[in-house]
């Protein structure tokens, strides 16, 4: 490994640098002072957490704690999910809905690249899945979020433009189509943009981090190749499961707009 | 069950949100008004008859209950005209599933508002069009909400011309009015909505 590493003192000074501008919020009354410190101390403590937890995560390498760590991430991902919406389902609806089809979509991808693509041994190597399935949850999230709270926001906004349809006749599925598409799409737009900007405008973080631990850039590059097209894939798939499965929940059985199954 | 087989639409203990239970028969070729005052349930009610909401009790149609038959098949028979109209398309046209002409003419527009933005049409326009768009859906049941609260005289009577010759086909209405005299003009039956009760008024 030739990566230079970072001592104890290399941080402090880095701190400092944060040091520095909470001093300097404090002196312009931003009121952020106080807000930098703690950002940067939960900064510290959850990373370096995270790291003794990967530490004797890789060196176990076992099937259970790995999942159990999967589940872990996917239950605060879901959370985060729920908690990015202005309007969403109540009850366990509100959770459930992009905690499930999270797991579907980031689960069997991750374990599809890792099974077909990478072929490690074991295929489960922590060292692989976790910060896979780390970024295919971090982007699923967004796209998710974005997707559900434009879906029951559109319904709230337009439920008299979905009840005409529905009083002459149209069927749940015609009167919410334009709206279904339109959050399917603005779920998948940041994505989408992503890989269009990737490598003229911003180099991205993984293939940055690998170069920087010394890597050969096309390697760093293939593997965030990989990572893009596994992170669209499973945004998309996860935003059309999840804008469907809740477009069909906003109707009931005999095709009436439950606008009081959305809380806001 | 006699009764039923007679009567276009009925309503079995039908209640919505704090209103007592109503039962209630409109016959082919009859009008029946309701009236009370705003927030008494008067377009809930229409709601629950369109199946748009849930509700208590049951509906039926010629003697079919609503629960039997498919939403959307319901609706087409059972046609809602909401107290606002909606409109998603950008022209008139694109709302009409099919083009019905003649009714067109009786309401004062011509073949080229089907070429009208709806931006372009005012409140008045867009009530009566809403009308129109429904009826070329050809309903045997229509649930009308105030559809004459923002016309002019003019146009209120070729709304109530229009209503009567539906209902002279053989049509069944429920509207709710507030104007006594629109209620005189149109109404077989007239009821109120009083203390949450339905009651039938005196002629």
């Amino acid at each position: 490994m030739n990566v230079i590493a970072l001592t104890a003192v290399d941080l402090t000074i880095a701190a400092c640098l944060v040091m520095i501008l909470a001093v300097l919020s404090a002196w312009l009354q931003l009121g952020l002072g106080k807000k930098i410190v703690i950002a940067g101390v939960r900064t510290t403590v959850q990373l370096l957490l995270i790291g003794f937890v990967l530490k004797v995560l890789f060196e176990q390498s076992h099937l259970t704690w790995i999942s159990l760590l999967a589940m872990v991430m996917l239950l605060v991902a879901g959370r985060e999910v729920m908690a990015r919406q202005k309007r969403r389902f109540g009850g366990w609806w509100g959770f459930g809905l992009g905690t499930m089809t999270m797991f579907v979509s980031s689960f069997s991808i991750t374990v599809f690249v890792l099974l077909m693509i990478i072929q490690n041994d074991p295929w489960y190597k922590p060292q692989y899945a976790i910060p896979l399935l780390g970024m295919m949850l971090g982007n699923t999230m967004t796209g998710i979020a974005l997707a559900l709270d434009r879906l029951t926001d559109s319904a709230w906004q337009q439920r008299g433009v979905i009840e005409a349809q529905l009083s002459l006749g149209y069927d749940w599925r015609s009167a919410i189509r334009g709206m279904a598409r339109d959050s399917v799409r603005v779920g998948l737009v940041p994505m989408l943009n992503a890989m269009a900007a990737a490598g003229l405008v911003s180099l991205p973080g993984m293939m940055t981090g690998q170069i920087l631990s010394g890597t050969p850039p096309l390697e760093a590059v293939k593997y965030q190749i990989l990572i893009m097209f596994m992170i669209t894939a499973g945004t998309g798939f996860a935003t059309m499961g999840a804008v469907w499965i809740g477009a069909k929940h906003l109707f009931d059985e005999r095709q009436r707009l439950r606008l009081d199954r959305i809380k806001s | 069950m006699e009764q039923q087989q007679e009567s276009v639409i009925s309503l079995q203990d039908v209640s919505v949100n704090g209103l007592s239970p109503v039962n209630l028969s409109v016959n082919s070729g009859e009008c029946i008004c309701l009236s009370g005052p705003s927030g008494s349930g008067k377009s809930l009610l229409l709601r629950a008859l369109a199946d748009l909401i849930p509700h208590q009790g049951e509906v039926y149609f010629n003697g079919q209950a609503c629960s039997s038959i498919p939403p959307t098949q319901w609706r087409k028979q059972v046609g809602l005209l909401a107290a606002e109209s909606f409109w998603w398309h950008e022209h008139v046209g694109e709302h009409f599933s099919k083009r019905c002409d003649d009714d067109l003419q009786r309401m004062g527009f011509d073949k080229s508002v089907y070429e009208w933005s709806v931006t372009r049409c005012s409140t008045g326009e867009r009530q009566r069009l809403a009308l129109l768009r429904l009826l070329c859906l050809q309903p045997k049941v229509l649930l009308l909400d105030e559809p004459t609260a923002s016309l002019d005289e003019k146009n209120v009577e070729a709304v109530e011309a229009l209503i009567k010759d539906f209902v002279k086909k053989g049509g069944a209405v429920i509207w709710v009015s507030h104007d006594p005299n629109q209620i005189k003009r149109v109404a077989d039956r007239h009821y109120q909505i009083i203390n949450n009760q339905l009651q039938e008024k005196a002629a």
